[in-house]
């Protein structure tokens, strides 16, 4: 790690220190209560993110791409558990699961852009129909095959994204991609935390209300704002200069939340309100990465066109 | 030994790769009588599941209901059943002899042992969900009128552990344990078989899919 990254951390660290004080101030003062009961558990699941993603940093590159691959894997069993797959989807299933997962992240180990970029959306895309017919199974053929390329393409190839940051190589920054990734999860997970904070002291007017109850204007344009402006402060950590991070950081906001819009329509559509229930207080881990799935792949690309 | 090790080992596994929860109902507070863990049957897997996500003391004294058919066939497969899940084997077909093919889990109920026990008999393996129970159930509460019937449905199992395919896949699976209860005396065979089967299947729409 260097010095920018520690001290990152630290201010990371100070931050939550704080957070954590007020929440057990709050919880020590009130009681129990349902939302401060929330605030806590989210804190503390803050902590164990800013810690695994600390240890993965300090380990270096192939931890973190290891760590994606995790999150990867278990994004990936919450969403395809939720879908209706048949008998017939067998190999299709251990394909994505056995093959497609570990293959995309070693391809971003060894650095292979031209192959890990078009890897799930051309072969994966080519092969699963390929299985699913020999399953015999037409019942829903074409629902079912596009169901499990669509959590593949979202629980692998997006959230892949992120460690391939790593791989990007950008003049005068060498040796810093590190700090990409961490520019990038900390303003796309602010800005859900900001529109939350913002939602529930200001929330009016739902923004979708078909879709996501707790969602309001107030809070998209409370939440993404601040988010933006920390992500325009955050700048030094980045190869952008100050202008060109607001930029990004609105764009990678709005993904975000249109990220979150998505998924909870899938979820509706299923009957569920989370993904799963890995987290206490967060769900599952599709809850909490949705935002990432959405942004992650048009900021690399973004950086990629722009910076390299 | 080895059949502890290999104890540890299978239960490991399964709940890593199934991520096993259990929701519902289920306190393991009032266990000195001998409860009777009944639950749907998709997948050779199936008890394996239930017993791992029991508590370790309440499953030291559970055994899997298992069928003599498959488990009795191999040295292998008996060790298993024996050694490593301490398992009750049932007749399920053929029963030539004068006894009851129920006699050996008679016997466990008297020692005081629970168990885990698959009324449908056999794995379904139809879109159906849930196949027409056998007796065996009505007779074991005939038994012993104090049995606590404790319903679990199992969910996604059949998708995670398909028979006939070599590999599980990794997808999550959920054990919904409904509200335990016993059987009123002289409650007739239908009417068992039949307050049995809807305190199963209520617990489907319950479980989080």
């Amino acid at each position: 790690m260097n010095q920018t990254t520690l001290l990152l951390f630290a201010g990371l660290g100070a931050f939550l220190l704080l957070a954590t004080l007020i929440g057990q101030f709050l919880a020590w003062k009130q009681g129990k209560t349902g939302v401060i009961d929330n605030l806590n558990q989210r804190i503390y699941a803050w902590w164990l993110m800013v810690i695994v993603l600390g240890v993965a940093f300090a380990a270096g590159k192939y931890a973190v791409i290891l760590l994606f691959l995790g999150i990867s894997f278990y994004a990936l069993r919450e969403f395809l558990t939720l879908l209706p797959t048949r008998r017939g989807d067998y190999w299709a299933l251990l394909v994505a699961f056995y093959v497609a997962l570990p293959v995309q992240y070693f391809l971003i180990a060894i650095d292979w852009y031209g192959l890990f970029s078009i890897f799930i959306p051309v072969y994966v895309f080519l092969l699963l129909p390929i299985l699913a017919s020999i399953g015999g199974d037409t019942h829903h053929f074409l629902e079912r095959t596009a169901k499990v390329q669509w959590g593949l393409m979202i629980a692998v190839y997006c959230i892949s994204s992120v460690p391939a940051l790593l791989t990007l190589e950008i003049s005068g920054y060498e040796g810093r991609n590190l700090l990409l990734i961490a520019w990038l999860i900390l303003v796309v997970q602010l800005s859900d935390v900001f529109q939350y904070v913002c939602g529930k002291l200001l929330g009016k007017h739902k923004v979708a209300p078909s879709l996501s109850p707790s969602k309001t204007l107030e809070g998209l344009v409370g939440g993404v704002f601040l988010a933006t402006l920390v992500g325009g402060a955050l700048y030094w950590i980045t190869p952008f200069s100050f202008s060109e991070a607001l930029i990004i950081a609105l764009i990678v906001n709005a993904l975000g939340f249109a990220g979150g819009l998505v998924m909870s329509a899938i979820k509706r559509d299923r009957g569920v309100k989370d993904w799963g229930a890995m987290i206490q207080g967060h769900g599952g881990m599709l809850d909490r990465i949705d935002s990432v799935c959405f942004a992650a792949p048009v900021y690399f690309h973004i950086i990629r066109y722009f910076w390299t | 030994m080895l059949a502890t090790l290999l104890r540890s080992l299978i239960l490991g596994l399964a709940k890593f790769i199934t991520g096993a929860r259990a929701h519902g109902e289920f306190s393991f507070e009032q266990n000195s009588k001998p409860t009777l863990y009944y639950a749907n049957h998709t997948s050779h897997g199936d008890f394996v599941l239930l017993w791992a996500t029991l508590p370790a003391h309440i499953r030291q004294q559970t055994r899997p209901v298992a069928g003599a058919d498959y488990w009795g066939k191999t040295p292998l497969r008996r060790f298993i059943i024996h050694q490593v899940f301490n398992g009750v084997l049932i007749a399920r077909d053929g029963n030539t002899s004068g006894d009851s093919p129920l006699t050996p889990l008679f016997d466990a109920l008297n020692q005081g042992d629970s168990l885990i026990f698959f009324p449908e008999g056999t794995r379904n393996l139809t879109d159906a969900d849930l196949l027409p129970f056998k007796s065996g159930l009505f007779y074991l509460t005939q038994q012993h009128p104090s049995l606590i019937l404790q319903p679990v449905w199992i969910t996604n199992l059949n998708r995670a552990m398909p028979k006939g395919y070599p590999l599980p896949l990794p997808l999550l699976c959920t054990l919904n344990f409904g509200p335990r209860f016993c059987v009123a005396p002289k409650t007739n065979k239908a009417a068992t078989i039949e307050f049995a089967t809807t305190a199963l299947t209520a617990l489907q729409q319950d479980t989080p899919t």
